[in-house]
């Protein structure tokens, strides 16, 4: 079995994965578990996105 | 400067079995350092996080990493392998892992292997800090 995994959603995937280990090993209590989840998957999306466009205008 | 009296410093539980136990448990099969202290929901995302990932990376096909002398970032990749446990041990058994550098996502899936490894040592090292009391 093989995936076709577009960049963008290999991306997407690791950083749920990431984010949810990180949430639950990194903070004591529930609600903070969710909040730095929550904060490490935006970090990580959105520096996929920066970087994606940082990219494209070096390309053009 | 903290002192005894400080409501903030919480003091860690005497050693106990359960401090050598859950993270090597946690290691060999992801989560399961978690669901021996009853962390059942924590255990289970962390399992799901690591399976989800590491037969990603495979089904991406992603290499896994032998034991290896050779190139400083082969040898890394082997310890991040090694920490998926005994998902690392059957996929070598399997020969699942082969990689295929005619495609570019299968690079991914080889990070994502890797990853995948280092983040169960994480959860590893997090079960062991439950065990001795540092975390609920």
């Amino acid at each position: 079995m093989t995936f076709e995994f577009s960049h963008f959603t290999a991306a997407v995937v690791f950083a749920l994965c990431a984010s949810t280990v990180f949430g639950i090993t990194q903070r004591n209590n529930t609600r903070d578990m969710l909040r730095y989840g929550a904060y490490c998957f935006v970090l990580f999306v959105g520096g996929v996105i920066v970087a994606s466009w940082a990219m494209w205008l070096l390309k053009h | 400067m903290a002192n005894a009296q400080s409501p903030a410093v919480k003091t860690a539980a005497p050693p106990n079995s359960m401090a050598i136990i859950a993270p090597i448990a946690g290691w060999l099969l992801p989560g399961l350092g978690h669901f021996i202290q009853r962390r059942w929901i924590r255990g289970l995302l962390l399992m799901l996080a690591v399976f989800i990932m590491f037969f990603a990376g495979l089904g991406m096909q992603g290499k896994v990493y032998g034991f290896n002398t050779g190139d400083l970032l082969d040898i890394l990749g082997f310890v991040g392998d090694v920490g998926s446990g005994l998902l690392y041990f059957i996929a070598r058994a399997m020969d699942w892992g082969a990689g295929n550098i005619q495609r570019a996502v299968a690079d991914y899936g080889t990070k994502y292997i890797v990853v995948a490894g280092l983040l169960n040592i994480i959860s590893a090292v997090d079960a062991y800090h439950i065990a001795i009391g540092k975390k609920q």
